[in-house]
């Protein structure tokens, strides 16, 4: 666990300090390797990263363009078969991947700072403040976050991807605020953080290079976490059509399938493709998560043999 | 007393933000949403409903916002919600409380479904940790939590419904048929109910599960659980009286948070499934530009899901003796 107060930089002689400065990170890489979960959602994740760089060398040719008979099978020309406006559905399914995966790192990130920002500040500022961020963050854990984005997006009509990564990040930073400002709660009085406000530093250099970096696992956790939200909530508005509907992305690929009833009509790859690519992504980061859990809580880490439920 | 009213006051804040939220979002977007709505309006309505409509939205030129601001909360505080644009003329009142059975039905059930199912598994996976139930299970539920619901919903119609026929596409019951509390109704109900009802559960389930295993994990290396087993009490005592009931409570007071994310994947499930609720009819309003409709509806969501927390409060309260003592 990367929470020990002697991994704490100060401690260090200064040439170890800089090397520790996120002594998560190391750690981090070294953990995907040795578990499986998070290797097979290292692997997922890097096949997609490939398709969102470069969708041309897979799949040449225009997403959008209405080149081919019309509602065809699965065949070797078309590997998915064409839409019903003679789409190569294949062509669209990989040149998705970028605008899903651009939302879900985008909208992650952005939610996660947001997160660290309200969760550090409310669980290091005790009082007033803390009781104040940590309502706000109740209530925007508890209002529904679907319902609220479906009415923004109502509103605001256009619904480009950066109307949709704010809308998110607005009803995503709640769960993560919460979780971060316990950790901090429970970092606040260790040796090293006492001994740093008894030297004097100021309160923001001790939350930046104090308290964030033995977080780490927390926020890659956090940022895992509200990626997943993101895939499936973009892809919800999307399939609606309360986003651009002329976008290339998984999420307008299953508003048109729904809306020509890709499922009666016999199309049903249209449809399950799209949905197929979002649970993919969603799995990877779901798959990265659940390790990351076991990699910064070591009790929960997988036992060898059958030795649960012995007592150590 | 004092957790109570803490609570309480909670649950006021918070409703009173989802109200503020549907007050200013439209007056902040370009071009006044509602204004433009009640403009659309002006042929259509006669003079009193078109005021029964300012009331609602508590749009009126002469007024200052403050104003306004004041006499939209004290309508929709008094359930004073307009009239229905899609569904005109009825209230928009109305057309929530016909909706409301569906959804509290569907998602009622199969929240409790799966909250007690996935606790289960969470548990005994925990308490087998590392056998054939634990490396299969828990893994397989929590990839397909990342999977979206409606998709699931599509999947499932395109196999259940087309390729096999089974069970019926979509709607809540056969069309045409009267409802009453006869057999072949509550049948017909209940079929129409499976498969969004299946989709909710799975998609939902393993979050439960893991959230609750890892509180067990944690809760079986207690003092209390050794102690538990140097007495030779049975397994089963141990892990439902001991390990169990303390590792559930965390995941009660998580109930609140997950609970929105259900209700955000049912209005999805609903929207596949044709299926009558809130949020079929959420989407309805959305597409229409029922702005009345889709606020209300909005506020009503909110409300529920605070009831529902409230009422998990109250089964904390009788599950851990500690908050009894602290109140």
């Amino acid at each position: 666990m990367n929470v020990a107060p002697s991994s704490a930089p100060e401690m260090r002689a200064d040439g170890a300090r800089f090397r520790l400065r996120f002594p998560g990170l190391g750690n981090l890489g070294r953990a995907i390797l040795s578990n499986r979960k998070a290797m097979a959602g290292a692997i997922m994740l890097a096949i997609f990263i490939i398709m969102a760089l470069v969708p041309g060398l897979i799949a040449p040719g225009t997403p959008g363009a209405e080149l081919y008979p019309p509602g065809q099978g699965a065949s070797f020309d078309h590997l998915l078969g064409t839409t019903s406006y003679g789409q190569d559905i294949f062509t669209q399914f990989i040149w998705g991947a970028r605008a899903s995966l651009v939302i879900a790192v985008v909208a992650g990130l952005l939610s996660t700072i947001l997160s660290a920002l309200i969760g550090v500040a409310a669980g290091y500022l005790p009082g007033m403040p803390d009781g104040i961020l940590s309502l706000i963050t109740d209530v925007f854990l508890v209002i529904p976050a679907f319902p609220l984005v479906v009415v923004i997006a109502a509103y605001s009509k256009s619904g480009g991807n950066l109307t949709i990564i704010a809308v998110l990040v607005v009803t995503g930073w709640a769960y993560g605020a919460r979780q971060l400002r316990a950790q901090v709660l429970s970092l606040r009085n260790r040796d090293f953080l006492v001994a740093a406000r008894l030297r004097g530093e100021r309160t923001l250099r001790i939350i930046v290079s104090e308290i964030l970096p033995n977080m780490t696992s927390l926020l890659v956790a956090n940022f895992l976490g509200a990626s997943v939200y993101a895939i499936l909530t973009a892809a919800g508005l999307q399939f609606i059509g309360l986003g651009n509907v002329n976008t290339d992305s998984w999420g307008t690929m299953l508003y048109w399938a729904q809306n020509n009833e890709a499922l009666q009509a016999g199309l049903p790859l249209w449809a399950i493709a799209p949905g197929f690519g979002i649970a993919l992504l969603g799995g990877a980061f779901a798959l990265l998560n659940y390790a990351f859990d076991e990699i910064s809580n070591p009790a929960l880490r997988p036992v060898r043999g059958r030795g649960g439920r012995s007592d150590p | 007393m004092r957790y109570v009213l803490r609570r309480l006051g909670f649950f006021v804040v918070t409703l009173w933000t989802a109200m503020t939220v549907n007050f200013f979002l439209p007056r902040l977007m370009p071009g006044n949403p509602a204004i433009a709505m009640m403009a659309r309006f002006h042929g259509k309505l006669n003079g009193q409903a078109l005021r029964a409509m300012e009331v609602a939205f508590g749009v009126n030129a002469q007024e200052s916002l403050l104003v306004q601001y004041l006499s939209y909360l004290r309508n929709s505080a008094t359930g004073h919600f307009g009239t229905s644009l899609t569904f005109f003329p009825n209230p928009v009142s109305e057309v929530v409380l016909s909706a409301l059975p569906w959804t509290l039905g569907l998602v009622g059930v199969t929240t409790v479904i799966a909250f007690l199912l996935g606790t289960l598994i969470g548990m005994i996976g925990a308490w087998e940790r590392g056998g054939w139930f634990d490396s299969i299970l828990p893994p397989v539920f929590i990839v397909l939590s990342a999977f979206p619901y409606f998709w699931i919903a599509l999947v499932s119609i395109l196999i259940f419904s087309i390729s096999l026929g089974w069970l019926p596409l979509g709607f809540a019951y056969t069309n045409g048929m009267k409802i009453s509390f006869s057999w072949p109704f509550v049948g017909d109900v209940l079929a129409h109910a499976v498969l969004p009802g299946i989709t909710i559960i799975v998609t939902s389930i393993g979050g439960w599960i893991l959230t609750m295993r890892n509180n067990m994990i944690m809760t079986l290396a207690e003092d209390y659980v050794r102690m538990a087993r140097a007495k030779g009490l049975s397994p089963m005592r141990i892990m439902m009286d001991y390990a169990g009931r303390n590792a559930i409570l965390p995941n009660l007071s998580g109930f609140g948070m997950s609970l929105g994310l259900v209700v955000s994947g049912a209005i999805l499930v609903e929207y596949v499934f044709s299926y009558p609720g809130v949020g079929y009819i959420m989407l309805q309003a959305v597409l229409n530009e029922d702005y009345p409709l889709m606020q209300t509806l909005f506020l009503i969501i909110t409300l529920a899901v605070l009831l529902a927390i409230l009422a998990v409060d109250a089964v904390t309260i009788l599950l851990d003796p500690r908050t009894r003592a602290a109140s």
